[in-house]
């Protein structure tokens, strides 16, 4: 039988190819290095500014215009508060509207629509978010400089996010359970609550987690609401104005006095560890779910 | 011999009593995928307590024909129907005929297993527990009467709280059955249950479609022409979304009217 390939060949094409696979693995491994080299020299950077200025103390005064009594208190129980709104209304709203658009909505030009502005509206500049809630929450409806105004600005820069990690989650779940879940009988929302939403969870709260940490470093909505940077004093309920960590970061990093840098760096720090412990309780509770089943 | 007599006149029984015995009866069905046209002036009466096989090559309608019974097809956007099907004497399509209603009648097991990411017990006692039903004792009972009936009991009892998945592909699929006998179903439609599954496990599912068919009307769609003629009382031949032939099993398969179904039974095509 005459032979299409030609085996002499095969050998000889055999060491460029190996060769290629070779040097396109140390590219991709290149390329992860560099983003780990950045991150651990960022990381070292703060840390041996930070070292000396970040003591318990520092968790417990307000900010100062002596560096060495400077502390994060204020932004620290600031930004605890921000999420106390934001965490429940974005996630309510976001998985609503997820839930909404996957399982209800016929699919027809108007959702269409709908689903393209919601990913769009990811991506818009924060800042833009921070105008409307200047222009709605703090003017219109006056709530003025309070965290209730932050916090439903900062949920509407964070929704779209959510509502697109949740849609991708809720999709994930295979069609051939929801359909047992209806071939006996089961109403829409039985199946939802039931079937959809327990196998989603753990995707929903990776996406919604993730998006909450973005709301909990993001400053520039804040400083368009006009959040005061300088406070000492905490808020006593959801209508006090206050203050939160990246502002009071920002604050610290554009003082004169050399030292403040190094209160920004301890600052800095607190942010990166309250921002480890929110990710570490979304992997918790995406194993927990996991678990179950 | 005398089997074939015994059944004739079973037959001969079930036209002579007419409607009461009629499950399903379907008149002039047609159904639309958007523009392509899946089911021709379907008509169909399918009788309580035997085994209804629908069997033809891929794509002649005959699991768009099963999912309408229990309006699955809904589920699929851009679907229209015309005609009518009535489940023991009401139209399925009428609006007041609600259809969680008609799937507590009708319980449906699908081509591949599909358990729920749950413990084997949290499986069967899904139909019931959505039903209302929230008792303990009463869902213990349903439980075990149900993996008794698909004959999964005994491989299974040692470890009801662990996950379905754990489960081999045969087992997973006599799960799904007990799941759907839990809700206590008057019809059991079963979409292709076995093509997923190894020859053992299938010869397992079919005893218990035997088994089961005491107590319940199975409508089984098969692309198994053997399993069709091992198992079923009555057997219909799909093609091209038309009915070609409807008749007792044993006339299909021995004497078929039409030359079409001849040649499907012999392999011809399909």
């Amino acid at each position: 039988m005459e032979k299409l390939i030609d085996k002499q060949r095969v050998v000889r094409y055999m060491s460029s190819r190996l060769l290629r696979n070779n040097v396109l693995k140390l590219l991709f491994f290149l390329a992860t290095l560099f983003g780990l080299i950045v991150l651990v020299v960022l990381l070292y950077r703060i840390f041996t500014q930070a070292i000396g200025w970040l003591n318990i103390d520092f968790l417990n005064n307000f900010p100062s215009r002596r560096p060495e009594n400077a502390g994060i208190k204020a932004g620290l129980v600031g930004s605890l508060w921000l999420m106390i709104i934001v965490a429940p209304v974005s996630l309510i709203i976001g998985v609503g509207t997820a839930i909404y658009l996957e399982e209800y909505a016929k699919k027809n030009r108007f959702t269409d629509f709908i689903q393209t502005n919601i990913s769009n509206l990811a991506g818009v500049p924060s800042i833009v978010f921070g105008l409307l809630g200047l222009t709605i929450f703090v003017r219109e409806l006056n709530l003025g400089r309070s965290i209730l105004a932050a916090g439903l600005t900062m949920s509407l820069l964070v929704l779209p996010v959510i509502v697109v990690a949740a849609q991708e989650a809720i999709r994930a779940v295979p069609n051939q359970l929801r359909e047992a879940s209806y071939g006996m009988g089961a109403t829409k929302w039985q199946t939802i609550y039931r079937i959809v939403l327990p196998a989603a969870i753990p995707g929903i709260l990776t996406g919604s987690i993730l998006a909450l940490s973005r709301a909990i470093g993001e400053t520039a909505p804040l400083v368009v609401l006009g959040i005061p940077t300088f406070l000492a004093y905490l808020p006593r309920g959801i209508l006090d104005t206050f203050t939160v960590m990246p502002m009071q970061i920002y604050n610290w990093t554009s003082r004169p006095q050399a030292d403040f840098q190094h209160v920004a760096a301890a600052g800095i720090v607190v942010l990166l560890v309250v921002l480890i412990f929110m990710n570490s309780i979304a992997i918790f509770i995406r194993n927990k779910f996991q678990k179950r089943y | 011999m005398e089997l074939t007599v015994v059944k004739e006149r079973k037959n001969k029984q079930t036209e002579e009593q007419g409607e009461k015995n009629v499950v399903y009866r379907t008149k002039n069905l047609n159904l639309w995928y958007g523009e392509h046209h899946a089911l021709k002036n379907i008509d169909l009466d399918i009788y309580e307590n035997e085994v209804t096989a629908i069997i033809g090559p891929s794509g002649c309608g005959k699991s768009t024909y099963i999912k309408t019974l229990n309006r699955m097809i809904e589920l699929v956007p851009g679907v229209r129907t015309s005609g009518e099907i009535t489940y023991r004497g009401r139209n399925i399509f009428d609006k007041s005929y609600r259809v969680e209603e008609l799937r507590t009648q009708v319980g449906m097991v699908f081509q591949k297993p599909n358990p729920f990411p749950k413990s084997i017990y949290d499986n069967v006692a899904y139909g019931p527990r959505i039903h209302g039903i929230r008792d303990k004792k009463i869902l213990d009972e349903i439980v075990e009467k149900s993996l008794r009936g698909a004959a999964i009991w005994d491989e299974v009892k040692d470890r009801l709280n662990t996950n379905a998945y754990g489960l081999s592909g045969g087992q997973q699929q006599r799960l799904c059955i007990a799941r759907c006998l839990a809700i206590e179903p008057d019809v059991i439609l079963m979409d292709e249950p076995t093509s997923a599954l190894d020859p053992i496990s299938t010869l397992k599912v079919e005893e218990l479609v035997q088994e089961l068919k005491k107590n319940y009307s199975i409508i089984i769609v098969t692309h198994n022409m053997q399993q069709a003629a091992r198992i079923s009382d009555k057997t219909a031949f799909f093609l091209n979304g038309e009915v070609i032939e409807y008749s007792d099993t044993d006339k299909l398969f021995s004497n078929p009217d039409d030359k079409r179904t001849e040649d499907y039974i012999t392999g011809r095509f399909g």
